[in-house]
């Protein structure tokens, strides 16, 4: 279907469900039970589960097929994210030519720096993409304060000229919306006790998340994709053959970037705000987080990734002490202060502490991520199952 | 003129603490073929060596003076820190004043233990692996020490004073034969510069006229040979880390003056000591001291007030700017190696 393989079809599909179904698989805990808190399926965190999804998926177009690490990622979700606002601030607060914007003008970025760090590979490629991205957001939180907004960030104001959408005599900052359809609009279903959010927004981002991992997959599946693993495996061979390998590079570099822009677009689009440390290399060893945990060249990977660390941030952080003590009021006094003083440094504001473990053990046993790990898992049942099949006749 | 010889200044100071931490990248790097991204984390711990040993040195006990009253009347309490106890009143309170340069031997056999540690525990894993994987292991670490950090000691900046014979400026104009006034320097960035100075005398020293400096070389030069030779060079780089470690760490402590240490100041250091080791050339211990000067020169003369005006933001992006020129016209580096990280 779509000029997939099967096995990539059902993948897709499985996705889409998932994407389709999170309001509700996401709040598996009733509203008013303890355990609520471990819900994510509220509107904010899903939203930015699918978008991180497509900056994720983005950043292992280059880093799985390629191998070029880059370390200034962010510098280009910055440049989509600014690129949005303006469209809402000057153009109209439909969302759609705001996201195209800012997928065109972190493309076009993405040319600009993508042309001169690929002169480079390796270890320099990185420096060379954490200074650009290190100038850029140096630069947005000061010099470029008028088109940027500085330190305080780039929001949609009352006064705005939006050419095509008329004037505005509401009173009220528009929201941005689809054709009418705003993104903060969800409908609640409360289904005994358990309140579900199916939000607007959600779907939109998750329907585009939906086309970016299918364009994704036809990346990798394509002889495109099969050049780019090429130059991962030997870059000096194919050189040798007589192929300059610059223009796949730089392709591939400028695809990634809008992906990010994309992210940045559909971000904006949720909630009308930019800031420069959204370019911060913070935020890009972010995804590259993200991509690692999940699992590098994978088409599922760094969604996961990008779910679980989100996930892990909303609502590990959310974690305090006398939460914890209530979990463990069934130990022992003594043994439950004990308890709560091992988990304490690693959740609430720890929960970076966690992360910090959870990547480097990840790269150290697994350094093909959740995926790698899953078919570990199944790869062992199978086994089991094989091994009692041999079994069998030798009976 | 004075300006010039103000910015020069102002830039050695920043300068030194690049070159210090990128020298221990190079280091590492040129023995180990390892880059560490949590080198930064290191500079950090350094500087919370010094944050520990003057709160260890402040550890007191309460104890009643009769001769002080409080507002109330009663005897008031005086804390008394336990070192005035040992060596007296006047040495007491000296110790506690010198802590921060105190520090610097607290220091170098904890940062030699954490970099060995390091070195055997995790790195050493790693040799095999690609670069990226070194890259992102080592970025991991540094989240992880830099939130130890940040859970034991909070996250705010945590002011350590110099001692008190080297707070305030002094004036350097006269001291050169200018008018007075025209150049003020504070004393303690003259003392770094100096330690930082005698610091990388001291590895480069070692490097080039100890036994021990000779077999690294030559360890560094074809790690190979000098294993078929019978000698464990792997141990000998396991030194060498933990060396890179403590320099890193001394940065750190000598840094706390200047710069109140919180958690993420290890961050802000590597990005820019990375750029520093990339310009002055991977593997090349000089360029990475030559690189880390002259950087922090250019950075001090972007922030001219007459520069801005010229060029507004250049101060923020002139040490990335400065990389990218170099990267693009020198690929090697300003004092790069031939056949070093070559690709």
């Amino acid at each position: 279907m779509l000029g997939l393989s099967k096995k990539d079809t059902s993948l897709l599909i499985a996705v889409a469900v998932l994407v389709a179904l999170a309001p509700v698989l996401l709040n598996p805990f009733p509203e008013n039970s303890a355990l609520a808190q471990f819900n994510a399926g509220y509107p904010d965190l899903m939203q930015r589960f699918v978008i991180f999804g497509i900056f994720a998926i983005g950043f292992n177009i280059l880093f799985g097929l390629t191998g070029y690490l880059s370390f200034g990622h962010a510098a280009f979700l910055g440049a989509g994210s600014y690129a949005g606002v303006w469209m809402l601030k000057l153009l109209t607060i439909n969302v759609i030519p705001a996201i195209l914007i800012s997928t065109v003008v972190a493309g076009l970025f993405a040319i600009l720096i993508g042309y001169i760090s690929l002169r480079r590979s390796g270890i320099y490629f990185s420096i060379l993409t954490l200074a650009f991205a290190q100038m850029s957001f140096a630069l947005a939180a000061s010099v470029l304060t008028p088109i940027t907004g500085g330190e305080t960030g780039l929001q949609t104001a009352l006064n705005d000229p939006r050419i095509l959408d008329g004037v505005n005599d509401s009173g009220n900052i528009p929201a941005p919306n689809l054709f009418g359809l705003e993104m903060g609009d969800s409908l609640q279903v409360n289904v005994a006790g358990w309140l579900w959010t199916f939000n607007a927004g959600y779907y939109v981002a998750g329907i585009i998340m939906l086309i970016a991992f299918y364009v994704a997959i036809r990346i990798f599946r394509s002889p495109f994709g099969i050049m780019l693993r090429a130059i991962k495996s030997n870059q000096q061979r194919l050189n040798y053959t007589g192929l300059n390998t610059r223009p796949y590079m730089l392709a591939c570099f400028v695809i990634s970037g809008m992906y990010a822009g994309l992210a940045g677009g559909l971000m904006v689009a949720m909630d009308p705000l930019a800031g420069a440390e959204r370019m911060q290399w913070t935020a890009s060893g972010e995804v590259v987080l993200m991509t690692i945990l999940g699992g590098v060249g994978t088409l599922i990977g760094p969604v996961l990734g990008a779910g679980l660390i989100k996930y892990f941030e909303n609502i590990f952080s959310k974690i305090n002490s006398n939460l914890l003590h209530k979990w463990f009021s069934f130990l022992p006094d003594g043994l439950e202060d004990f308890v709560v003083t091992i988990i304490y440094p690693f959740i609430g504001k720890g929960w970076h502490l966690t992360l910090g473990l959870m990547f480097m053990g990840v790269i150290i046993f697994l350094p093909g991520g959740l995926v790698e790990l899953g078919q570990r898992i199944s790869r062992s049942f199978s086994k089991n199952k094989n091994d009692a099949a041999e079994q069998k006749p030798a009976e | 003129m004075d300006q010039i010889i103000l910015q020069i200044l102002n830039g050695l100071d920043k300068g030194s603490a690049y070159a210090l931490i990128a020298l221990g990248l190079t280091l590492i790097f040129g023995t180990l073929g390892v880059v560490n991204f949590a080198h930064g984390a290191l500079f950090m711990l350094g500087a919370f060596c010094a944050v520990t040993l003057s709160r260890i040195l402040t550890i007191s006990h309460t104890v009643i003076d009769e001769t002080k009253k409080d507002f109330l009347g009663n005897p008031l309490k005086v804390e008394v820190p336990y070192v005035n106890d040992w060596f007296g009143e006047a040495t007491g309170q000296a110790i506690i004043d010198w802590s921060v340069p105190l520090s610097i031997l607290f220091a170098i056999p904890v940062m030699i233990a954490i970099g060995v540690i390091m070195e055997r525990g995790l790195i050493k894993h790693f040799y095999k692996r690609p670069h990226a994987d070194q890259i992102l292991v080592t970025f991991g670490l540094a989240i992880v020490l830099q939130e130890i950090v940040k859970y034991y000691y909070g996250a705010n900046q945590i002011p350590t004073p110099a001692p008190e014979a080297f707070i305030g400026s002094f004036d350097f104009g006269a001291l050169i034969g200018m008018d007075p006034g025209s150049i003020i320097y504070p004393y303690w960035r003259i003392v770094y510069f100096c330690f930082a100075m005698v610091l990388i005398g001291a590895v480069f020293a070692f490097l080039q006229f100890t036994t021990f400096g000779m077999v690294v070389r030559a360890g560094m030069a074809d790690r190979e040979t000098v294993g078929l030779l019978g000698i464990n060079i792997d141990r000998r780089f396991t030194v060498m880390f933990g060396i890179a470690a403590a320099v890193a760490g001394l940065a750190g402590v000598m840094y706390t003056p200047i710069n109140p240490p919180n958690y993420h100041m290890g961050m802000d250091f590597l990005v820019i000591s990375f750029v520093v080791v990339v310009v002055g050339g991977m593997g090349s211990l000089p360029g990475a001291i030559l690189a880390g000067l002259v950087l922090g020169i250019l950075e001090s003369f972007a922030s001219m007030r007459q520069v801005i005006e010229v060029l507004p933001g250049i101060n923020q992006v002139v040490i990335y700017l400065a990389a990218i020129i170099i990267l693009l016209t020198r690929p090697r580096g300003l004092m790069g190696r031939k056949g070093v990280m070559e690709d």
